[in-house]
């Protein structure tokens, strides 16, 4: 894990190399630190203003309050916009994991005919702007007389997510070590307990990650979800039409919480799979 | 047993999906491209009449946006590539423990809304954030100038937005690099310019091309960062196409122009990867 360390001291290097090196060094540091900062900035502002006594509109600092945390839901809507995209994010989640983890295992897994256009075919929905992917599917709907609303989005949704998921997947299937498998064959595991008891456990990690990556993605989609709620409301659709007469503090309540919430959820993951390491 | 059946059975609900849901409607928006209004009809109704010329149609009433979102889709990538890199390269290299922790803050922002971001943008480089009048004091800015509804703060704004995508392709290539390499180089006697040049960047081309990819083809069909960053002036292809789907309900102009962005992005990406595959960077 730790690379650095591997660099040792050589006695030899002049002392205008070792200034020049250390400056290289700690350039980098720096540079990396600034680019953290650009990162931030929008988060720390979103988090301030969600305790600005502003009312309704949250342009100006008017004072600190705990108001809008203690009631999250008292703007209207927000709460409602909120239900919908987990509601869509977890029904996109669900089915894009599962289709997306059966083409990753095809991919990967198997040598096969037409193999190279079933990774055309993933890399394609990577490839198309987003408001193509939106306008697109409207279209269709509009064709088949399919009214914009919940289940359209959530099957636009699946459409972007499934590639994200089969490449996230992939990944892990490439990087496993074949001789795990192959030992547990050696000792009597037929193919369907082998994949059960060693290859499902080692992939996934992998399938985790493809579905967090998915709700992600989901929950904050406006450009699809915007072609294809028609008069649902999503969260990030929310912010959007609220953003020209000012976007109430609870919104950013709900931004900054998903933020704790996501570094939380990693945080216990990386403890999870630390003490899973040691045992 | 049916061994070679297995894969196409994994495949079958998948592709069956992406099917009726992508192909399909690609397939479906390139027939409404070349249709025309019915004579007489209420608005948004139309009829099939193969009107190829819709496409020049289109691109000449639109081709300053297309330019725009073009040119501004490249200086986002450009930007955001190198932001990134040294970024990437000093989470994989520098960071030491902290490590998994820094590659955690990089996806970090993606959790706040991404237009709640925008709108922070937009908010802070506003007349009332607190950088307008820093640089108007410094005489940086004149009075009259600001720094919201110009193409800066769109191309800002599309570079922050995209920058997580950028760090994590570029990150997952510098991380594979073994630092002995890196090393052997300097042992050859290269100095830090030329171990750059000539072992990491190349290296890394997969991260750099993910990367830009990842981040350009999003950029260049983006609209929300023009609508909240920017001003008519700086109206993008995306824009454009939003607004002739809902506001216009012209159709088939909003869909040849979704085909002229989606085979333009495609031919450049072709470009690009023959050119990062197969030249030597010298």
């Amino acid at each position: 894990m730790s690379r650095a360390s591997v660099q040792a001291p050589i006695p030899t290097i002049p002392f205008g190399a070792r200034v020049s090196r250390w400056f290289g060094r700690n350039l980098i540091r720096i540079y990396a630190i600034f680019a953290f900062t650009y990162l931030f900035i929008p988060v720390l502002y979103t988090f301030a203003f969600s305790f600005n006594d502003g009312g309704k509109s949250n342009l100006i600092w008017k004072g600190f309050t705990l108001s809008n945390w203690q009631n999250p839901c008292g703007a209207p809507e927000v709460c409602n916009a909120l239900g919908n995209s987990i509601k869509i994010g977890f029904l996109a989640t669900f089915f894009a994991t599962i289709l997306g983890t059966m083409i990753a295992f095809a991919i990967g897994r198997h040598e096969f005919k037409g193999r190279s256009s079933s990774n055309l075919l993933i890399f394609l929905p990577m490839a198309t702007p987003e408001i193509v992917l939106g306008a697109s599917l409207l279209t269709l709907f509009l064709v088949f007389k399919i009214n914009p609303g919940f289940w359209p989005t959530v099957i636009a949704h699946i459409v972007f997510c499934i590639s994200f998921v089969v490449v996230t997947v992939k990944a892990r299937i490439a990087s496993l070590d074949p001789r795990l498998e192959q030992a547990a064959m050696d000792l009597y595991a037929n193919e369907f307990e082998t994949f059960r008891r060693v290859t499902l456990p080692l992939v996934a990690p992998g399938i985790a990650g493809a579905a967090l990556l998915s709700f992600s993605l989901s929950f904050d989609d406006f450009i699809i979800t915007n072609f294809n709620s028609g008069t649902l409301t999503t969260f990030p659709k929310f912010i959007y039409v609220s953003a020209a007469r000012g976007i109430p503090p609870q919104a950013n309540v709900i931004g900054s919480s998903m933020f704790f919430l996501a570094l939380a959820l990693v945080i216990v993951g990386q403890i999870v799979s630390r003490k899973r390491k040691v045992s | 047993m049916g061994k070679v059946k297995t894969p196409y059975l994994l495949l079958l609900p998948g592709f069956a999906f992406l099917f009726t849901f992508f192909i399909l409607p690609i397939a479906n928006l390139a027939q409404t491209s070349t249709q025309t209004p019915i004579a007489g009809g209420d608005t948004g109704q139309y009829e099939q009449t193969f009107r190829l010329k819709n496409y020049i149609d289109a691109f000449v009433e639109n081709k300053e946006q297309f330019g725009r979102s073009f040119l501004y889709a490249l200086i986002a990538t450009a930007l955001a590539l190198m932001i990134a890199y040294p970024l990437a390269y000093a989470i994989a290299f520098k960071a030491g423990k902290m490590k998994n922790v820094l590659l955690v803050l990089v996806v970090a922002p993606f959790f706040t809304s991404f237009l709640l971001r925008t709108i922070a943008w937009k908010q802070i480089l506003g007349e009332k954030g607190f950088i307008v009048p820093t640089l108007r004091s410094l005489g940086i800015l004149s009075e009259g100038s600001t720094l919201t509804s110009t193409a800066f703060a769109v191309v800002m704004g599309m570079t922050y937005n995209f920058l997580p995508f950028m760090t994590l392709p570029l990150y997952a290539s510098i991380d594979r690099i073994d630092p002995r390499t890196l090393e052997a180089s300097g042992d050859l006697y290269a100095n830090g310019f030329t171990t750059f040049r000539k072992v990491t960047l190349p290296l890394s081309m997969p991260g750099v091309v993910a990367g830009t990819l990842l981040t350009f083809i999003p950029a260049a069909g983006d609209y929300v960062n023009a609508a909240i960053l920017g001003s008519p002036s700086t109206k993008m292809i995306g824009n454009v196409i939003e607004s002739r789907y809902f506001k216009v309900v012209d159709y088939p102009t909003a869909a040849a122009l979704s085909f002229t962005l989606m085979a333009a992005i495609l031919i450049l990406v072709t470009i690009y990867i023959r050119k990062a595959g197969t030249e030597e960077l010298v």
